[in-house]
């Protein structure tokens, strides 16, 4: 056994490092999938019987309105949410000095990002409040009559959505500060004795520099926006009228909530947003595939 | 350095930009201002509509309040009794998953190493039903030790990517010279590889601390009662019994936001360090 192990320990030590790791992610992340995956093509209330149905819970959800709306809530949520990545950049190339106390206004400018997303939302649902919201008065002020924001079917995407990006915004500066840290300064100070400045440098000589920054900004943020729930449960549940919904959110409200326990229609729902962000998974894995295999 | 220092610029974009920080800061923290005044707002002011002038008077028995009427001391329990167990959970588990795919080459340590990093990806959705069946099956739903488990082998995805490649970054030629010496693969592990990852450790803990801390989504599945819930989820059920009462909510979500600030501000550089690798060549 010893002999064994000592003329073969560098062959197995890495298993033997990885099990442990491995095996809780393959319990609770791989295999899930899959389940997932089985259990839409079947009828179950979470504790019964299941029941095979096939692929009615795809037919059924080919008609869904409610599907459409979220679907529809997702695509606003990705392209509205990557505005965060210009405005953190904006935001780092502000913060990109030295004067006296700029650390602490860098710490206090990330700070939305390090409070939870529930507090975030209770946050933004009093800044928009009807009636007393200082979002309210303000658009009262500016056009005789107040904007509720999350109490209208077409503004309170919106209105999450910029609750969502404050946090957002702040990731994305800080993601920028550090790689603004790196850029090469004798790249910089060539480039300005040839003339170069304000836009026309930041396009050709800080923006290829901040690539690997970009590309996490950029990763960060599409995740971000297709996982978004929590947002969007703590400041309108869905409402008003389902408008608010996105596909997390609807999955979970048609498995695990009083609307009803449909395990299966909700599997389907998880499949089919799986999908759409395996689509974007794919792509970052292929590039980082490639830089890790040109080392 | 981009922009040009301000230094080297006009006085009048000098005192320009030393006024713009305050402003843009004001402008920015809005919000959170809002909410951390409203916390110290007597009742009485939310009755008679002073919903954004100063206080009537400095209201700290809001908190009081909070704490006496609300289980929010036990939900800031069960908070710490979820996230501190999966800081140490992940870290043990990443530290060795990336040590292996680190330092070893074998010919699936690619697809091991993307695995975790797609696995990190996913939406939540898809796992929602199975991991629920599964910690019902083990008899911990509606347990802080459930929700634990599953945030430990979830955060390892991440953890591992990041471990990974920090150990990339060390020095190999110790790790060689070891071997040469005779020395295990295990001890080499215990004695070289983990003092050298401290750094690395304490970033991982911070950040961590406070993704558990923050998690909304999965306290809300594997957990239903006071008893059990994290503060992220108790604070949506208090949220629904105290409408209007924007102060007792409001002083709740300065409690719930509180732990983690606190550890960002005393752990700033290693948070930061954390959230940015990779963001840098």
């Amino acid at each position: 056994m010893s002999a064994y192990w000592k003329s073969n320990q560098r062959r197995l030590a890495p298993w033997l490092f990885l099990a442990p790791g491995l095996a809780m992610f393959a319990l609770y992340v791989v295999f899930p999938i899959f389940q997932s995956m089985a259990l839409s093509f079947y009828d179950w209330d979470g504790l019964g019987e299941k029941v095979w149905v096939g692929t009615a819970n795809y037919v059924e959800l080919a008609d869904d309105d409610a599907f459409y709306t979220s679907l529809k809530n997702n695509v606003i949520w990705l392209v509205l949410y990557l505005l965060a990545v210009p405005a953190g950049l904006f935001i780092a190339i502000f913060l990109n000095q030295t004067v006296r106390g700029i650390r602490i206004y860098k710490s206090l400018f990330f700070f939305p990002f390090v409070i939870s997303q529930v507090v975030v939302g209770l946050m933004f649902s009093w800044f928009y409040a009807p009636g007393f919201g200082i979002f309210y008065q303000f658009t009262e002020w500016l056009f005789g009559d107040g904007v509720a924001m999350l109490a209208n079917e077409d503004t309170v995407t919106y209105g999450i959505i910029v609750a969502g990006l404050w946090p957002q915004i702040a990731y994305v500066m800080i993601l920028y500060l550090t790689g603004l840290n790196n850029v090469a300064a004798d790249q910089i100070e060539a480039a300005r004795l040839d003339g170069a400045k304000g836009w026309r440098m930041l396009w050709y000589v800080v923006l290829p520099q901040l690539r690997p920054a970009t590309f996490i900004a950029v990763v960060v943020t599409v995740i971000g926006a297709l996982r978004s729930f929590d947002l969007v449960s703590i400041m309108t549940n869905g409402g008003p009228y389902g408008s608010s919904r996105v596909l997390s959110f609807y999955m979970y409200e048609q498995a695990l909530s009083e609307y009803g326990y449909r395990m299966g229609y909700g599997a389907a729902i998880a499949v089919v947003l799986f999908g759409i962000m395996m689509i974007f998974i794919s792509g970052f894995i292929w590039k980082m595939w490639r830089d890790e295999t040109e080392r | 350095m981009f922009p040009r220092p301000i230094e080297q610029t006009t006085r009048t974009s000098q005192v320009l930009y030393k006024l713009a920080l305050p402003l843009a800061l004001l402008l920015w923290l809005l919000p959170l201002l809002g909410v951390a005044l409203t916390s110290f707002r007597p009742g009485s002011d939310i009755a008679q509509g002073n919903y954004f002038g100063m206080p009537s008077y400095f209201a700290y028995e809001n908190y009081l309040d909070v704490f006496r009427n609300s289980p929010i001391g036990r939900y800031i329990f069960n908070s710490f009794k979820v996230t501190i167990p999966v800081v140490i959970g992940v870290v043990a588990l990443s530290t060795m998953t990336g040590f292996a795919l680190g330092i070893y080459k074998f010919r699936s340590n690619l697809l091991v190493f993307f695995l975790f990093v797609a696995g990190n990806f996913v939406p939540f959705q898809i796992l929602m039903v199975p991991v629920r069946d599964l910690t019902y099956n083990m008899g911990l739903i509606n347990t802080t030790t459930g929700l634990a488990l599953f945030h430990i082998a979830f955060q390892t995805g991440f953890c591992t990517l990041f471990m990974r490649n920090f150990i990339r970054s060390m020095p190999f030629e110790l790790i060689e010279a070891a071997r040469v010496e005779g020395v295990s693969e295990i001890r080499i592990f215990w004695y070289i590889v983990i003092p050298l990852m401290r750094p690395a450790i304490a970033a991982l803990s911070v950040l961590i601390f406070t993704f558990i801390w923050n998690d909304y989504f999965w306290a809300t599945v594997l957990t239903t009662s006071a008893s059990t819930q994290p503060v992220t989820a108790g604070l949506n059920s208090l949220n629904g019994q105290w409408i209007a009462a924007w102060h007792l909510v409001s002083a709740g979500s300065i409690i719930a936001a509180l732990p983690p600030v606190l550890m960002f501000f005393a752990m700033q550089k290693h948070f930061i360090a954390g959230l940015t690798l990779g963001a840098v060549k």
